[in-house]
């Protein structure tokens, strides 16, 4: 089959070669071009947060200077509190990423392993909830959070990730590629628990899906800004997000413009340097959970 | 062999009701997190649509029962019809772009003549704004756009812009740059499941129509285009309960303002200023019509996800 369409086009080839090549080339440019667009604004960023306020009054050029050091220095001494910052969004994208892939296997496991009355009933239910934005909710949510005592906590940020539907579903989808019925049999004959095989064959099986959704559950959890800026306002628990939009709101024509792109590019650029390295990973999980739409 | 599967039966008719219950223990979790986070937030979402509740200055007013009040006043005031239109038209703006360019380069990328070079980078690239902090981004566009700042400066240098162009004051450029990013955030996620649509469709339909001597135009117009169709109305839909959701970007792009005059106020940004002048009884209204929006466009979207996993 693969060689049948290999050879196809090479006959083809040889009729049209130049209009193809054309084509080609036009394709290039094109391509080009959009991640030119893609990657310009980074590159701005990137030169900005290296120049001093004085270079940037200036105007823009296209080399970098030799600022960067000095700037992220002047941006911890200042009075954001960005390591904080920094530190509570890596703690909660972290326990976020664990919980929603750990329990949504478990979720999916449920629904893949077991035969019983409800299990269609729940499969609908827990597709249809997936639709739900958190936004909706949100004034109860606060509401609830108050009354619980969990205003300026993280556990509102973490702990709801225990329910992400969008992380089951992508579990299900690939526990029905991977995981055969015969196997958890066969673990269930040598005797081992339903808990333990979950967490000794399940688990591991699963691994590749779970690297997937967990870059997934922390990016969107490392991102998010709506949720958090309702639940955390102590100085001393606020994630990125919320210290970015504190800068945007501060009057920003007296701040030192160096700082304020080396704010940006300080939330910004580890999830680049993150993606570089996983990037592989990253588009085909989003094309593997594309084919099996 | 045979030793082993006659015990499988054995253990399963004595162990299945058993076991089997373990389905619904590995479910507990899921359920008990989601009713106390979304559940109850939902229902008393809607039980505070109907009260009035609000601060009057340092004084609280309410809660008193007022029934759908809250639902007339939101839909009277205007300001409702004025923030669906911002919303729906940025998100207009910025999907009717990024389906193009989608549909363009997922077609690009699969076709097998043209055997594009470099398509990992290629996808990388273009997968990589929509793993940014949409309000980084925002503040980045800010910066950039500002009447000092560095776009403004590129443009008087190659003699484009004479004066400086004061972006963030005029209606169009402020939703124009709403879109752009909005485009530029998801279109490559578009193009990846445009493409796993594509590369799913029969590939001897495409080596028929060449042999039978159709353009490549022809092919994407004839075959791709319309056995696409499901796939396009699943991600124009899960895209329009996205732009409804659109907050992020807007919010930080005008400081929480909607400025110009509130011409890039989203519904989002509408309710977010509510639940911080803790006006409960219009955020619940608010929230509760966006609830019912958002079923409807899932429920359009479930029926053509299920017709296609019946199988």
């Amino acid at each position: 089959m693969a060689k049948n369409m290999k050879n196809n086009p090479a006959a083809m080839d040889e009729r049209n070669t130049s209009s193809l090549k054309a084509r080609r080339t036009g394709c290039y440019i094109v391509l080009i071009l959009i991640s030119f667009i893609c990657l310009f604004w980074f590159y701005v960023l990137f030169i900005n947060a290296t120049r001093s306020n004085s270079q940037l009054a200036k105007g823009f050029t296209a080399i970098p200077s030799t600022y960067l050091l000095t700037n992220l220095d002047n941006l911890f001494k200042g009075t954001l509190p960005v390591i904080s910052g920094l530190l509570n969004s890596l703690f909660v994208a972290t326990c976020t990423a664990v919980l929603a892939t750990y329990f949504s296997t478990m979720t999916a496991y449920a629904i893949h392993a077991y035969d019983f009355k409800l299990r269609k009933a729940m499969f609908t239910f827990i597709l249809a909830v997936m639709m739900i934005p958190t936004q909706v909710t949100a004034l109860g949510f606060i509401q609830l959070m108050t009354k619980m005592n969990l205003m300026d906590n993280f556990v509102p940020l973490i702990v709801p990730a225990i329910a992400s539907p969008a992380v089951f579903f992508y579990m299900k989808q690939y526990m029905d590629s991977v995981l055969s019925k015969s196997l958890i049999e066969a673990a269930r004959i040598d005797g081992a628990g339903e808990f333990h095989t979950f967490n000794s064959i399940v688990l591991p099986l699963m691994k590749p899906a779970i690297a997937v959704q967990a870059i997934f559950s922390f990016v969107a959890s490392w991102n998010n800004y709506f949720t958090p800026a309702l639940i955390l306002h102590k100085d001393t628990m606020k994630t990125l997000p919320i210290l970015i939009a504190q800068l945007r709101a501060a009057d920003w024509l007296k701040f030192d413009m160096g700082q304020v792109y080396a704010m940006i590019a300080f939330s910004i650029f580890p999830v680049i340097i993150v993606y570089l390295f996983l990037s592989k990973n990253i588009v085909g999980g989003v094309m593997m959970g594309g084919v099996k739409e | 062999m045979e030793k082993k599967d006659n015990k499988t039966v054995v253990l399963k008719s004595n162990n299945v009701t058993k076991v089997n219950r373990w389905g619904y223990i590995f479910l507990i979790p899921f359920f008990v997190t989601f009713v106390i986070f979304q559940l109850i937030p939902l229902v008393s979402t809607i039980y505070n649509s109907f009260f009035e509740n609000y601060m009057s200055g340092l004084k609280k007013i309410g809660p008193n029962f007022v029934g759908l009040k809250n639902y007339i006043s939101l839909i009277q005031t205007g300001d409702l019809g004025t923030y669906t239109a911002n919303t729906l038209i940025m998100w207009v703006m910025g999907f009717v772009p990024q389906i193009i360019v989608s549909l363009l380069l997922g077609a690009w990328f699969t076709n097998p003549q043209l055997r594009l070079k470099g398509q990992r980078f290629f996808k990388t690239v273009i997968y990589l704004p929509n793993l940014i902090m949409a309000s980084a981004f925002a503040m980045l566009f800010f910066t950039l756009f500002a009447d000092s700042g560095p776009v403004n400066s590129i443009l008087m240098q190659m003699g484009i812009l004479k004066e400086q162009y004061s972006f963030m004051s005029h209606v169009w450029s402020v939703r124009t740059l709403v879109a752009f990013m909005n485009f530029l955030m998801w279109f490559g996620n578009t193009t990846i499941l445009l493409m796993a649509g594509m590369m799913g469709i029969d590939q001897s339909l495409f080596e028929a129509a060449e042999v039978d001597g159709a353009t490549s135009n022809q092919i994407f117009f004839k075959i791709t285009l319309p056995l696409l169709r499901p796939i396009l109305v699943y991600v124009m839909i899960t895209s329009l309960i996205g732009g409804l959701q659109m907050f992020d970007v807007p919010q930080i792009l005008t400081n929480g303002s909607g400025d110009p005059m509130r011409s890039s106020m989203t519904l989002i940004m509408y309710l977010n200023k509510h639940l911080y002048s803790k006006n409960y009884g219009m955020a619940g209204a608010l929230s509760v019509m966006l609830f019912i929006i958002t079923g409807i466009l899932s429920l359009i979207v479930f029926k053509f996800t299920n017709a296609k996993e019946v199988k």
